[in-house]
Parts: C-alpha cells; structure tokens; sequence
C-alpha cells in the first residue's frame, strides 16, 4: 500500500529529534490537564485530592494500625511503619490500577495521530505517582513535625528505594494497560492480585520477622525488596533489612521490556 | 482482528493526493472506509506498506469521533490546541458562535445531543487550520443549516485545502469533489471521471441481491 498526500515526495525528510520531543511534550501537557481536570473537577479541592486521596488512606490504615494494638511493632513506631508502608503500596499498585482503564476511556483521543498508547499511559502513571510521592512527604513532614515519627536515617536511601518501587510500578502500570487492549481477563484478573498482593507485598511487615523458610518465598516478589530498601533508609539498622538490588532491577528490567513490547502491540489494537 | 481470526480489509491501495485536490472514496457499508481514512491520518497504521504525510493531514472528522466525553466541549478544544500546538482563546469565539451550544460549551460532551456533537467535531477540525481534511461522512449528518454553514467553511473558505471524503452517498460525491474512487472487495478501484465512479458504484449496489420477501 502506498499512499502519499504530498506534491513532492523529495520533501520526504525525517523530522528532528527536537521536533518530536516538542510534539511529545505537547501531547503530554494536554494528557495531563485532560486527566486532572475529569479527574478531580474544579469544584472544592480541585487538583489537591490528588494529594490528599493517598494522605486518607495512609492516615486511614494508620489509624486502624494504631487501634489494632500494634503501637510498637518491635523496635519501629507503628506510625512511621504504616506511613512507610502503605505509601509504598499506594506508589506501585494505584498507577498499576489507574491505568486499567487508561486505554478505554481515551481512545476517542488516539484519533489525534500524536496521541499514542504509551502517551495515555505514562501521563496516568506520572499523575498517580506524584501523587503518592506528594502523600508520603506530606505526612512525613508533619509527622516529623510534631515529633511522632524521627527524621529518616538516610534520605538518599529513602529516596533510591522510592525509586526502585516507582520503576516496578511504572513498569508494571504499562504492562497492565496495555494488557487490556488484548483482554478483558487483564482488567478482571488484576483487581483480585493487587488485592492479594496487599497482605504479602511487605507493607505490613519486615522480612526479618518471618520465619528463615517463608523469606525466600517472599522476597521473589520485587516490590518487597523496594520497601526494605526504603524502610532500611528510613529507620537504619533497627531491624536487619533483606533486599538484593541487582534482584530488584533485574525484574524491573524484564517488566519494562514486557511493557513497552506490549504497548507497541496494543497500538495495532486498539479498535474504533 | 476478528472472532474468525485475521480479516483483510485493503489490500493493494495506492493513490496521491497533491495540495489543493481532492477525493471522494465511495464504499459501501463495511468496505474498509473508516479504516482507510483512519490509516490516512495516522491513528491506525498499515500492517505493511507506506503513507506519507506532507501536509498538515487533519484527524479523522467524524461526527462524535475524537472527543473525551467527561470533558465540556471548551475543554475538548484546549486538548485539541495543546495536541496540535495553538493558542485556544483566540479560537473560542468562532467554535461558540459556529456549534450554537450556549451554555452546553461549559458542560461535558457527554450531553450532547447528536447534532451538538456534530457542530462540536466540525468546529473543533476548523479551528486547526490544516492542509488536508480527511472527512468521514461528517458532511451528512445534521440538518440544512448545518450543512449549509459547513459548506461555506470548507468549499468556500479553505477552498484551497486538499480533502478526501468517503461516504456511502455517491450525491454527496458529485456534489464535491473533483475525482472519486470506489472502494470495492478491498482494492481502490480509480475512475477518470467522477461520474464513471458514480455509475460503477450505483452498479455495484443494484447487483447486491436483495433479500427475498416471503
């Protein structure tokens, strides 16, 4: 098939890279506005649920932590615990979850030939994930502040496990996006792992608790790895941390290839 | 894709369509049409084969295509100006004063009856000041006055632009455009004229065997 719309074909030429990344950067920008605004709307908070959904969660499960009895698990506050934890959560799976939906409810938008698959995801992954990153600082801060929690050990280290987890839930949010445009089995099957992945993902425990036997089972998951990284910045030695980072990065790797191959092949796709 | 596995749609499709030309593709119901304009844009592409784009091609412009529903329609025009790189307010008088929304230009698209979609999608692809219209049975929906004003904005105003429109209504094609094709089992048959087309394709729908009345 050949088709041109052109007078000359000599005119032919590859558009620069500064061309394109003004073109991506646009495409991003109105994804963006476009997101927040059906989002969260213009009426009350407007934007700032965007920070302050995740901050009700974590205080939520803080709270029924707090409640639960578990005021010191071990050496670590049970509010700089929960706080750790469940912000973790919130970073990997929400954009994981969000993304679910990312396709369907904008293809009308792929219409527009700069509007892409990776485009739609990506923006939806950017939002949930600044976010929770807003969230966590947030309440760190304030937690911080009013003395209830200690300033983390090695912020840098904080920083580099945040990091980690934002890599597997990026990776992981395309996957899962780009998944539905080949299934509706990848929404259906998601809600109940992200579910189950809750109990086991290393939010509510440290691995040095678990028995030497049930460790290794455990740390197969990625994120589990990230949280100890992070809490092991956030508390230092106070309880042993178990994580192998070339582990981690490894599987991270393997889902972002898994993710950008699957975005390339739900662009074929997607029907209108 | 479908349920029976891989389907072809077009197979063998070649034109060009230099500044300023236009085209008709005639086909009916299920030919490939919607595909072919959409491959033509850029939103699908060929599973082999090129397209070249070297004008400014427009998206597809059907009715009620290309909008995020949960968005009011002034919204949908900021997308489309941040997409394509144009300041939205100097545009906002002409897109309110064309589609006649009134206070539905603030509210989500999703309430839209079909002939505000219509005069939304219309006005939004004329806001952006493109090369190439690619049409895709736009023109037929709606009633005499929107056609009228449609006509007036595209075959009088930008009367220099290239388009390509692809209807099943062969007048609308002798009303417009200048050459037509016939999309046909998935081949672009070519016509020297517009009206061996329209007498091909009228062929075409005769010789379709009609349902038997018992």
């Amino acid at each position: 098939m050949l088709i041109e719309t052109a007078l000359h074909m000599a005119t032919e030429t590859t558009p620069s890279l500064l061309h394109c990344l003004g073109i991506q950067r646009r495409v991003l920008h109105a994804l963006m506005m476009r997101e927040i605004i059906t989002r969260f709307g213009r009426e009350n908070l407007g934007v700032l649920w965007l920070v302050g959904e995740p901050m009700l969660f974590t205080l939520g499960v803080t709270t029924l932590w707090s409640f639960a009895g578990m005021v010191h698990v071990s050496a670590i506050p049970i509010v700089a615990f929960a706080i750790t934890g469940y912000s973790s959560v919130l970073l990997w799976r929400n954009s994981a979850s969000r993304a679910v939906g990312a396709i369907l409810q904008n293809k009308p938008l792929l219409f527009h030939r700069n509007v892409r698959v990776i485009d739609v995801l990506l923006i939806r992954t950017v939002i949930e994930m600044g976010g929770a990153t807003a969230s966590f600082i947030v309440l760190s801060l304030f937690f911080i502040f009013i003395g209830w929690v200690s300033a983390p050990v090695d912020p840098l280290e904080v920083l580099f496990g945040w990091m980690m987890l934002a890599w597997f839930g990026a990776s992981l949010a395309i996957l899962i996006g780009a998944g539905t445009a080949f299934s509706d089995i990848v929404e259906r099957i998601w809600t109940p792992i992200a579910y189950l992945m809750f109990p086991i993902s290393g939010a509510a425990f440290m691995v040095d608790w678990l028995p030497v036997g049930v460790q290794k089972f455990v740390l197969l998951l990625p994120m589990v790895h990230g949280i100890e990284i992070l809490r092991e910045g956030y508390f230092g030695n106070v309880v042993p941390a178990h994580y192998d980072v070339t582990y981690m990065a490894t599987c991270c790797l393997l889902l972002s290839l898994a993710g950008l191959y699957a975005v390339r092949e739900a662009n074929r796709r997607v029907e209108f | 894709m479908t349920r029976q596995g891989r389907r072809k749609v077009l197979s063998d499709v070649n034109f060009r369509l230099g500044r300023g030309e236009n085209l008709g593709i005639l086909g009916r119901n299920g030919a490939g049409k919607s595909t072919l304009i959409r491959l033509i844009s850029g939103a699908e592409r060929p599973t082999s084969g090129r397209i070249l784009r070297d004008m400014r091609v427009s998206w597809p412009l059907a009715f009620g295509g290309a909008f995020q529903i949960h968005l009011s329609g002034l919204d949908n025009l900021k997308f489309v100006c941040r997409v394509y790189g144009v300041d939205y307010k100097p545009l906002v008088p002409f897109v309110e004063e064309f589609t006649e929304l009134g206070i539905y230009f603030r509210e989500p698209v999703l309430h839209y009856s079909h002939g505000m979609l219509t005069r939304l999608a219309f006005a939004l692809s004329m806001a952006i000041e493109f090369d190439c219209f690619l049409i895709d049975e736009a023109m037929v929906v709606g009633d005499a006055r929107f056609h009228e004003r449609c006509h007036f904005e595209l075959f009088h105003k930008r009367k220099d632009r290239a388009f390509i429109l692809v209807t099943h209504d062969a007048n609308v094609i002798k009303l417009y455009c200048k050459n037509a094709c016939v999309l046909h089992e998935g081949h672009l048959l070519q016509f020297p004229s517009v009206d061996a087309a329209y007498d091909f394709y009228q062929g075409t729908i005769s010789a379709r065997p009609e349902p038997v009345e018992l």
